[in-house]
């Protein structure tokens, strides 16, 4: 390998541009060798899995019986099956909801109000605040979920606990805010930290000004930091609307139920494919959430890249 | 030369990472080289937790005699036990993608009623395909009744060996009974005694009368505990010569008793919809919450059993008490009957992907031979056992598995044993789920008559 990589020959090409395309100095056939390695991990573990999940979608391939053995090509049937299915409908409406409620809503909101509020401040406040954010994020789920069932439960949870109402079952009367509020606490550390960098990067001197020329706190926020970091929100969005919309942790707390009323598209593939034993309709249905995905991909980058 | 140190320190951690990647793939399977044949052992049991007595009883006495007899025979052989401790559709799940993957313990244990779809699926194989004559000519044959023996069938072949049957009955707290002024040996004849029973108990402060589970969270338990037993006193069967039972009267009077249960207040629907709600009726039986709780043997053997169970009454023998269940009205039941009940069973069996088959069956072969099974049921774990000589033994003196081989099993009925059934089973629960959730029996009958078409393939199969 050591052979390879030649030195770099951009000297003589120095004067022709400012920016070379080869700024390695590998060329195009070395570059290929060195990326194949990356490129065919990907390919296997990414590229390959997707295909093959379009491909078992067009099937009936169970878990179990017949199907199993000997999977027969079915076509579109498992994805008309799916556009008929009140079930899916309402789990694709389910993860709109907790979308919308968790990230977009919950975390942006949450996560940007923490950063607004401490950019300025120094400290132990600064240091405890984000220490506890950070902790509910990287704390792992299972044991994450087993706290919270344990705050939640209808007869002995903490939460009833303080409030001094016995009995009341969150997880089952308010499935969806529940793991809507669990998701937001879980998942704010990011957009903390995430605006945090970006509000570091609004020149102080625009908001000296802004607060010279009188502007209230509302239109300094409006007009000075929006613009600046609407790129870091575009992002943040994009990844944390995607990460929440294949989050599967809901399950841990409510598996999905009452009666599927938080049964979010992640955990609904799972009761059909693993619990029901339907692989071919699962991945018929995981399609469809790949294709949701990359639509939700394509309208962020589109605003992203309309900024310029 | 920075530059290319770096390069190579990338190069170097990408290819450590295939190499890792790689010696993944490889690892696992059930190994054995040399002279050592290794072999492994899996239930759904783990020490100090779901059927605790079980796993103990394979570590501490199974493994090293079997070892020890296969060493006087001059094999090296060990053996080592996969527990696991979780509900049974998640053992299920894990299970079937074990065999898929060509992996998994060599011996298992599976519910009967899986036998079908598994083996459709060629994840287990005909004993005698798989282990040879041996499988056949096993002496525990002789002693299994003919019913216990079917349940290893499937298209006429055998494919596991037997590990026992059950039974299901209604348990009932003494105690909360005296406090109602009910009576200790009560015996309901219809559903409405059973009603009545349950008003009395709710008037006398009882906070869950009555637990009959439902809704799709427990999963097998409120088919098995909940909704068959009931369509069979109502004269009912969820498939009869070849044809399912569709929306008809039986099951809008199972449905219907369900109605009045948690409709009327004598149940806790929300129990029926929590995500560990068979769990917590168990804990709430134990601490004299719940009045009336239908449940097969296991509750008395693994849930309030004093030593092992999972929520453990040490005056279990003296406060529980348990009664037949009854038909809707005396001789409505399937058969005629006045009482009813419904019987399954685990299976013992070798995984085709074993590379020890002969051995895996000597050891499956093994667990089940007088010697292990009485080893197994001493101490207070008694169970019913496949085998008709271990069961004369150890039952008496064990007041509710007399009782249910002698009175329950008689009129017991089984599930049907093709593949489509664990798919009807779940549509069964939808149909208990929204009954508890407030929709009429006739309508959830309809909705499950709808389903049970798409399952089933269509009309044709329904009886009208």
């Amino acid at each position: 390998m050591a052979q390879a990589i030649s030195p770099p020959e951009v000297a003589a090409e120095s004067g022709k541009e400012r920016y070379s395309s080869d700024a390695a100095g590998l060329g195009k056939a070395r570059a290929g060798v060195f990326m194949a390695p990356a490129l065919l991990l990907i390919a296997a573990f990414l590229v390959f899995p997707a295909l093959w999940v379009l491909y078992l979608g067009l099937t009936n391939y169970r878990l179990t019986g017949v199907a199993a053995a000997e999977p027969q090509f079915v076509g579109l049937d498992n994805l008309l099956d799916a556009a008929s299915n009140p079930t899916f409908w309402s789990s694709t409406w389910l993860t709109v909801e907790f979308v919308l409620g968790s990230a977009v809503i919950g975390q942006v909101v949450l996560g940007f109000t923490i950063a607004w509020l401490l950019r300025d401040k120094r400290g132990p406040i600064k240091r405890v605040v984000e220490g506890l954010v950070i902790l509910a994020w990287i704390l792992p789920s299972a044991i994450v979920s087993f706290l919270w069932v344990a705050l939640l439960d209808r007869d002995a949870g903490t939460l009833n606990a303080l409030l001094g109402m016995p009995g009341m079952a969150w997880l089952l009367d308010h499935p969806m805010l529940s793991i809507i509020v669990f998701n937001t606490w879980r998942g704010t550390a990011f957009s903390m930290m995430l605006y945090g960098a970006a509000l570091g990067n609004v020149p102080p001197s625009h908001l000296e000004s802004a607060r010279l020329a009188g502007a209230s706190g509302w239109q300094q926020l409006r007009d000075v930091v929006f613009p600046h970091i609407r790129g870091h929100i575009l992002t943040n969005l994009l990844l944390i609307s995607l990460w929440t919309f294949n989050d599967f942790s809901p399950f841990l707390l409510t598996a999905g139920g009452p009666d599927g009323k938080s049964e979010v598209l992640a955990v609904h593939v799972y009761k059909v494919a693993l619990q029901g034993g339907e692989l071919g309709y699962g991945a018929a249905v995981s399609t469809i959430i790949l294709l949701i995905n990359l639509v939700v991909a394509v309208f962020y980058l589109r605003l992203l890249r309309s900024k310029k | 030369m920075a530059l290319r140190k770096r390069s190579l320190g990338v190069v170097a951690v990408i290819t450590a990472a295939g190499l890792g990647l790689a010696a993944c793939g490889q690892s696992s399977g059930g190994g054995g080289g040399g002279d050592t044949i290794e072999l492994t052992i899996t239930q759904n049991a783990i020490a100090g937790g779901k059927n605790a007595a079980a796993a103990q009883h394979i570590t501490d006495w199974v493994i090293p005699k079997f070892e020890e007899a296969q060493k006087a025979k001059g094999k090296n052989v060990t053996v080592k036990f996969v527990p696991s401790g979780v509900d049974d559709e998640q053992y299920k799940t894990k299970l079937s993608l074990d065999l898929k993957s060509g992996k998994g313990a060599d011996v298992i244990d599976l519910d009967g009623i899986w036998a079908g779809e598994f083996a459709e699926a060629g994840y287990i194989k005909p004993l005698s395909e798989l282990v040879g004559p041996e499988a056949d000519n096993w002496d525990g044959w002789a002693q299994i009744p003919e019913a216990v023996q079917g349940m290893t069938e499937f298209n006429g072949k055998r494919y596991a060996l037997p590990i026992g049957t059950d039974g299901r009955v209604l348990y009932f707290n003494k105690n909360l009974f005296a406090k109602a002024g009910l009576p200790a040996d009560w015996q309901p004849k219809s559903w409405q005694e059973i009603i009545d029973a349950g008003t009395k108990l709710k008037n006398a402060g009882v906070p869950v009368p009555i637990q009959i589970n439902a809704g799709t969270a427990m999963g097998e338990a409120t088919s098995m505990q909940g909704v068959l037993p009931l369509l069979a006193g109502a004269g009912g069967e969820v498939q009869k010569d070849g044809k399912w039972t569709g929306a008809s009267q039986p099951l809008k009077d199972a449905l219907g008793f369900y109605q009045k249960i948690y409709g009327g207040g004598l149940g806790d629907p929300k129990l029926q919809q929590e995500a560990k709600g068979r769990d917590k009726s168990f804990q709430q039986f134990a601490e004299g919450k719940i009045g009336i709780l239908m449940e097969g043997d296991y509750f008395w053997r693994g849930v309030v059993n004093p030593k092992t169970g999972i929520a453990k009454m040490a005056d279990r023998d003296q406060v529980v008490g348990y009664a037949m269940i009854p038909a809707i009205e005396p001789g409505k039941g399937i058969r005629g009957q006045d009482f009813v009940s419904m019987s399954g069973g685990a299976l013992r069996t070798v995984n085709p992907n074993s590379k020890h088959p002969k051995e895996a069956f000597e050891l499956a072969a093994f667990t089940l031979s007088p010697e292990a099974l009485k080893e197994e049921t001493k101490d207070g774990n008694v169970r019913i056992t496949p085998r008709a000589d271990v069961n004369k033994e150890i039952l008496a003196g064990e007041p509710l598995l007399t009782y249910i081989s002698e009175k329950v099993l008689p009129l017991t009925a089984y599930r049907p044993p093709v593949a489509v059934y664990p798919q009807v089973s779940v549509a069964l629960q939808e149909a208990t789920a929204a009954v508890v959730g407030g929709t009429s029996p006739d309508q959830a009958a309809a909705d499950y008559q709808k389903k049970l078409e798409g399952i089933v393939g269509g009309a044709g199969n329904i009886a009208s």
